[in-house]
């Protein structure tokens, strides 16, 4: 129904404006009528709010949304909820997720090169325990690693450094460009900040690919300059990319060029809505909407983040790859409501 | 100003309470309300605050005389119950004031825990007591006002010393402090969730004049969007009587977005929730017909009431509207949350007599819209003079 394979050979950051937009209105269009076909709770939103609404993330946690029979699942992904928070599901079947896995491949490959190299993993193996409720961190985690060879875990299940694995690791791979990828906390927190804390600097060359979200270093007042300064440091690695993703449309990632900019790719699209009048607005901050050509088991086509952003421009990036570039600015701040309830928070 | 190891810090008077029940509307309890009324308006800070002000207004001298006598024979032989704790809403700014007025009015001493939040109504309304405070020395036992971290071992301190509790709050909070120890013959007096709905009828609205549906839209508005539409009285549903053609339902909703465009003061996490809740509202069925989500007010048409009115909620202007033939249809759907009716076009005291003869579970008021908010001495279907106090019986 849907032919991926000519997608998937498109050049993801080749398509100027109007053939991209030509290309996402058809997609859209019938990914929209497959999902109403096969999702009630769909079909339901669309016939209130018009086609192709923007989804809230949030609505992933209040209901099971799916547009397969529930034999056909194969996998279902949880965002990492704090305790007591109710968790996203997304509900993945075959076909979605080796799509997943191949629309990222083809994204990170364009900003790494197609050969696969040695990937150290900034996390720790213990996270991917249990396969069957997968968490976003550790599908991003097992995401990566198939883009990767010899994948070494540099954390141990403490999240304290494995200096033994790390150095083996550095001595397979003397004078090769390697991978690293993990979450920006974790890298922080568990990586730099450990090794300076030992007073040690590595030897690593390559790229770091990184994300996962600001707010824990933005609550510490880090920035992006800092971080990579941090990570030069403390191994060496020059090169630093952060990617903005959600587990809501994995695979079809945001990554960040040599301009620090995000790009959208040719699989995926982003607009910033108004949050006063739900306007799209071609300047000036908005919430986030995301769209994502990947899934077909569970309607996330398009989706409205509640991440704050701005679209800084479109095919004329200095890097050279075409679509809309933007940042990202984080939450947007929670609301103060007045009223009677909820009044005598307990610690 | 104190401030003890627990985070305890005494706003104003000293905790030391003189705890001698007093009668209703005694001389100087009225006299030191109407001081604090006098106080407040003469202080130019205060007008900029029209809730502090409506509190000013309500304790002013003359007010509290007409409530004194209207009162009088019932009061003639009723004392306080001694000690009054109260534990305010955290984010309405000056419920606390008047919970408090209450609690001096019906001959109690008062241990008040105000909103932890900052408001600058709290300040003003402090610091205008702590000054009439001083010409009023035999007041010094019967005020205390009392700021700590949301905590429960300082809140059962209290509990323990209390006659009397009123407790605001959601249905948890309520539940939790309910739970901690207190006096044998304590009484509660608690405000858990409510909620409210409007009667509006459709001809009445339909045969408003521009200025008129103006007029009618400000007043809906300041009962709801004014504090954000969750307040227990602010209503949720609307249901309209004699609704002909929704051309006129529709003037209404016009006139009152306009309204809100001008006054409310929208945040975008409020409209994100707003849009959530319609989508909700899509996929389970409540929300049918097609729609443009507009951030500044929704009102979703239900095309039969749920069963339960109470899962109908909303925020910063999100309205659920339906048509009855007869509020008679209905009084009985309305469950013992159900709080307030404000109504346009038809009769309070004709819809009161519905509640009434139907024994109904829910309604403790029905006003005007443009009233929901008027706090008084009967609320939420107490007499609170009358519950914080104890009648002494001779025959």
């Amino acid at each position: 129904m849907f032919d991926y394979t000519e997608l998937l050979e498109q050049d993801p950051f080749g398509l100027p404006h109007d053939e991209k937009a030509a290309l996402h209105a058809g997609w859209l269009a019938s990914l929209t009528a497959h999902h109403r076909e096969a999702c009630l709770s769909y079909d339901r939103l669309c016939a209130v709010l018009g086609d192709t609404p923007a989804l809230p993330v949030r609505l992933f946690k209040e209901y099971d949304l799916k547009s397969i029979p529930d034999d056909e699942v194969a996998k279902t992904m949880t965002s990492s909820g704090t305790t007591g928070q109710r968790v996203s599901k997304i509900y993945l079947d075959r076909e979605t997720s080796a799509r997943q896995t191949r629309v990222l491949a083809k994204t990170v490959s364009a900003f790494t090169g197609k050969g696969r190299m040695p990937m150290l993993v900034i996390d720790s193996k213990a996270v991917l325990k249990n396969r069957n409720m997968f968490s976003a961190r550790g599908a991003g985690i097992l995401g990566f690693s198939l883009l990767g060879r010899d994948v070494t875990y540099a954390l141990d299940e403490n999240m304290d450094l494995d200096l033994e694995a790390i150095y083996a690791f550095m001595e397979r791979h003397q004078g090769d460009q390697a991978m690293l990828f993990g979450f920006t906390f974790m890298i922080w927190q568990h990586f730099c900040r450990a090794l300076k804390d030992k007073g040690m600097a590595l030897d690593l060359h390559g790229t770091m690919i990184h994300g996962g979200g600001w707010k824990k270093l933005a609550d510490q007042n880090i920035s992006n300059e800092e971080f990579k300064q941090a990570v030069r440091e403390t191994c060496g690695i020059e090169r630093v990319c952060n990617y903005y993703g959600m587990v809501e449309q994995t695979g079809s990632i945001f990554m960040e060029c040599e301009c620090g900019h995000l790009h959208a790719s040719v699989f995926n699209d982003v607009a910033m809505v108004d949050p006063f009048t739900f306007d799209e607005v071609s300047r000036g901050r908005g919430l986030i909407k995301c769209t994502s050509l990947v899934p077909t088991s569970y309607p996330g086509h398009v989706l409205l983040t509640e991440d704050e952003g701005e679209v800084l421009g479109e095919d004329d990036c200095p890097c050279g790859r075409k679509g809309k570039y933007f940042a990202v600015y984080g939450r947007l701040q929670g609301a103060e409501i007045r009223g009677c309830s909820d009044t005598y928070e307990r610690k | 100003m104190s401030e003890s190891k627990n985070g305890l810090r005494h706003l104003v008077g000293s905790g030391r309470m003189d705890t001698r029940p007093w009668p209703p509307f005694s001389d100087e309890a009225v006299a030191f309300l109407a001081d604090v009324s006098a106080k407040l308006m003469a202080d130019p800070s205060v007008r900029s605050n029209p809730d502090v002000v409506s509190f000013a207004y309500w304790c002013r001298k003359g007010h509290l005389a007409r409530l004194k006598e209207a009162m009088a024979a019932e009061n003639a032989h009723r004392l306080g119950r001694g000690l009054a704790f109260h534990v305010a809403p955290s984010n309405v700014p000056v419920n606390f004031a008047f919970s408090f007025a209450f609690g001096l009015l019906a001959g109690n001493a008062n241990i008040v825990r105000v909103p932890s939040k900052p408001y600058p109504q709290v300040t003003l309304i402090c610091s205008a007591v702590s000054a009439v405070l001083e010409d009023h020395p035999r007041m010094e036992g019967r005020v205390t006002f009392v700021s700590y971290p949301a905590d429960n071992a300082v809140t059962s301190d209290f509990s323990r010393m209390a006659d009397a509790r009123i407790l605001w709050g959601g249905d948890e909070t309520v539940a939790s402090l309910r739970a901690l120890p207190c006096k044998p013959r304590c009484v509660d007096v608690v405000f858990p969730n409510r909620y409210s709905i409007s009667v509006l009828d459709a001809q009445a609205v339909g045969a408003c004049d521009a200025a008129a549906l103006q007029k009618l839209a400000e007043r809906f508005y300041n009962d709801t969007y004014l504090m954000d539409q969750n307040a227990c009285s602010s209503a949720r549903l609307v249901l309209w009587l004699q609704e002909a053609d929704r051309a006129v339902t529709g003037r209404f909703w016009q006139a009152l977005r306009e309204c809100a465009s001008r006054a409310y003061g929208l945040q975008g996490a409020v409209a994100v929730d707003k849009y959530v809740q319609l989508c909700e509202d899509a996929i389970e069925g409540r929300a049918c017909e097609k729609m443009t989500f507009d951030p500044l007010l929704s009102v979703v048409r239900l095309s039969c009431l749920p069963e339960d009115l109470g899962s109908l909620h909303g925020k910063g202007g999100y309205f659920y509207e339906c048509a009855i033939d007869s509020f008679e249809d209905v009084v009985d759907m309305l469950d013992e949350r159900c709080q307030t009716v404000t109504c346009f076009g038809v009769d309070a005291e004709k819809l009161r007599g519905t509640v009434l003869s139907h024994g109904a579970r829910g309604v403790d008021r029905v006003v005007g819209v443009g009233s929901a908010m008027d706090i008084d001495i009967v609320w939420d279907g107490y007499d609170l003079v009358g519950t914080l106090s104890r009648t002494v019986d001779a025959r």
